[in-house]
């Protein structure tokens, strides 16, 4: 019975009353899309390393050795030799190790020198394998595996051929021309970044870069392909960038890592890959705090938006009270038309702000998935999330408690008469 | 006339005494009134005079502060704020001078307002939008004009829809107050023509307060308000 009126009062002031639940809706969308955000982000990249126990590179901070040699973001600063990566693999406690070269790049993705036991050790999202969607892995030196998502926007089939770059980013400079690879796989979908990359053998990215030791190429001294092929035998790189290490039991890991950490020979850095990503949620956290704190704030302001607007309709409503008061309606059935009122207000806020949310998170899904190969989708919101919404929800209806109790008030005083 | 004011009356003020908070001088001192049922009643008296005030009494929003008001065998002033509002939901129809009408609702929502504070004043009623659109009908209202805004239809209109709405579940005692003011000669005549028609068919008592005595004709019993306000006054 007052919701009928409640509804009839709001649809007469239908355009100052979608304002309101306008402003509310886009503090909430913030809000969410913030939350919601942070959430999926966080997930893509624990997806993107499963599997991986140890990651070992050269001396920097753990949470770089992460981002480049998991992430494809920033650059490795020096290399680890072949001689450690061999010693390494060889460790009582470790099952497999993973060499991988970085530094080349095929129109903007990332090009990555591996072995073969990459595309079988490799785990993403809790533990899947990677799958060829189409091919194999190379048989030829000058083969190439491509990413899911590399296939799908270069448009590449099986059996393409494809030069290198040498260095990453978009504008290359220099290629490696005359060496063409051939599309020899490609990979499933995965939603992490090995959607976004290349992978050849590590002989083939030894062999692309002979002449290359000054960083650009020697003139005459780069291979042919069939040069190289004919001495593919030879082809052993002095140094790789990064090793992926897994363990026979996770609980040598912090032994080991130790070890690395201390290795005579040469200065390494070991990290865990989920302790590198805590690392890395400490320093996006303050961030992420700002955000949620203007978040919050911009949401009291779409709050305090709509006690302004029901003030304001307090003294033209004075009028319709004295009618329903001339019914028989007790001041608090008056006062509780305005909770009412806010409470549909702010639920029209606040289901119109996260489908808003959602709607701009998939909007924002293929840039994420373009730049970071983070692939987020439209997960229903976490339950401290739907507390928050509900908690908002109620402060609507607290606000409102201010004018709600200014007009219990005010019907007492003027009863049937409006008095101006 | 006096016949109906000596029977049981339907309404009965008693030695009334009220004066509005922080005001020096009470409004009444004393003041005695009776309206029987069925009876209508014109009060006439000045702008000022405490006509509103009287209709605030009887209509239960605000409390005596001595004396008794008695309706239909009720203590009003004994009853708790929400029981009054009750009592005034089941038993009382009230015409304002003007804006009657919640704008946005259309004739027939704004007639139900009259029966939806009240279950037995809704049970009364019967089919209620039913009874509504009966009343609507015989105010004169056409058909076309139902589903009209109430704040498109002309101050006359929206003076008839007030009557129908204060006439619904037929309530004891209308209270109108001042509700010709704003119409013109033909409009006022016409309006109470039909107020009348109904007020009888419902068998509704009437307490009119006004000061256009060219009315007074057609009331039952004419009262002056200034010379009731005090001790000593008979009615």
């Amino acid at each position: 019975m007052l919701i009928q009126l409640a509804r009839g009062s709001l649809s007469n002031r239908l355009f100052a009353v979608s304002l309101t639940v306008f402003t509310i809706a886009i503090s909430i969308a913030l809000l969410v899309l913030v939350e919601q955000m942070r959430s999926q982000v966080r997930e893509g990249f624990q997806r993107s390393v499963s599997g991986v126990d140890l990651i070992v590179g050269a001396p920097t901070a753990p949470v770089q050795l992460l981002l480049y040699s998991v992430f494809g973001l920033g650059d490795a600063t020096a290399n680890v030799t072949w001689t450690t990566y061999e010693e390494l693999a060889k460790a009582r406690t470790v099952d497999w190790a993973v060499p991988i070269s970085l530094g080349d790049s095929h129109q903007g993705y990332r090009v990555i020198g591996t072995t073969a036991e990459f595309f079988d050790r490799y785990r993403f999202a809790g533990g899947q394998n990677l799958a060829f969607d189409q091919g194999e892995a190379w048989t030829d030196l000058f083969d190439v595996v491509i990413g899911a998502q590399v296939a799908r926007q270069l448009d590449y089939e099986l059996g393409d051929q494809l030069e290198l770059s040498h260095g990453a980013g978009n504008v290359s400079l220099m290629t490696h021309a005359g060496q063409p690879f051939t599309v020899r796989g490609i990979l499933a979908p995965t939603g992490t970044p090995i959607d976004q990359s290349l992978y050849v053998s590590l002989e083939a990215h030894h062999a692309i870069h002979i002449g290359w030791e000054r960083g650009v190429p020697r003139p005459g001294s780069g291979l042919t392909p069939e040069q190289a092929r004919a001495a593919e035998a030879e082809l052993q790189p002095d140094a790789v960038t990064a090793i992926f290490i897994g363990l026979t039991t996770r609980a040598a890991v912090f032994g080991l890592q130790q070890r690395i950490n201390d290795y005579p020979n040469e200065a390494l850095l070991a990290v865990l890959p989920g302790i590198a990503l805590q690392q890395l949620w400490r320093i996006t956290g303050l961030a992420e705090r700002i955000l949620l704190v203007v978040a919050g704030l911009v949401v009291l302001a779409g709050l305090l938006g709509m006690l302004t607007a029901l003030l304001t309709t307090l003294n033209e409503r004075r009028r319709e009270m004295a009618i329903l008061r001339a019914c028989g309606a007790r001041p608090i059935q008056i006062a509780g038309l305005l909770l009412l009122e806010a409470f549909l207000i702010t639920l029209a806020g606040l289901v119109l702000g996260v489908l808003l949310a959602y709607g701009l998170q998939l909007a924002a899904a293929p840039w994420l998935l373009a730049q970071f190969g983070i692939a987020i989708g439209a997960a229903w919101p976490e339950p401290t999330l739907l507390l928050v919404l509900a908690g908002i929800g109620v402060a609507g209806v607290l606000v409102a408690l201010i004018p709600a109790t200014l007009v219990y008030r005010r019907t007492l005083a003027d009863g049937m008469q409006v008095r101006q | 006339m006096t016949d109906a004011a000596a029977a049981e009356p339907l309404l009965r003020l008693t030695d009334l005494r009220y004066a509005w908070p922080g005001a020096s001088a009470p409004v009444f001192d004393g003041l005695n009134l009776r309206v029987a049922p069925g009876e209508a009643v014109f009060l006439a008296g000045a702008s000022g005079s405490g006509k509103s005030t009287l209709l605030a009494l009887i209509g239960g929003l605000i409390a005596p502060d001595a004396g008794r008001i008695e309706f239909a065998g009720t203590r009003l002033d004994a009853l708790k704020r929400a029981e009054r509002d009750r009592f005034r939901a089941e038993h009382l129809g009230v015409i304002f001078q003007q804006f009657n009408l919640l704008p946005w609702l259309d004739p027939v929502a704004n007639v139900l307002l009259g029966c939806r504070f009240s279950k037995q004043r809704g049970e009364r009623a019967g089919d209620r939008a039913a009874e509504a659109r009966r009343l609507l009908a015989a105010m004169g209202i056409d058909e076309a004009g139902f589903s009209r805004r109430a704040d498109q239809l002309s101050v006359g209109q929206q003076q008839r829809v007030a009557a129908a709405r204060a006439l619904i579940g037929r309530p004891d005692l209308v209270l109108a107050d001042e509700p010709t003011s704003a119409l013109d000669r033909d409009r006022r005549d016409e309006f109470l023509d039909l107020l009348f028609g109904e007020v009888r068919a419902a068998g509704s008592a009437l307490l009119f307060v006004s000061h256009d005595r060219e009315l007074v004709d057609r009331f039952d019993r004419v009262l002056e308000l200034d010379p009731l306000k005090a001790r000593g006054a008979t009615c």
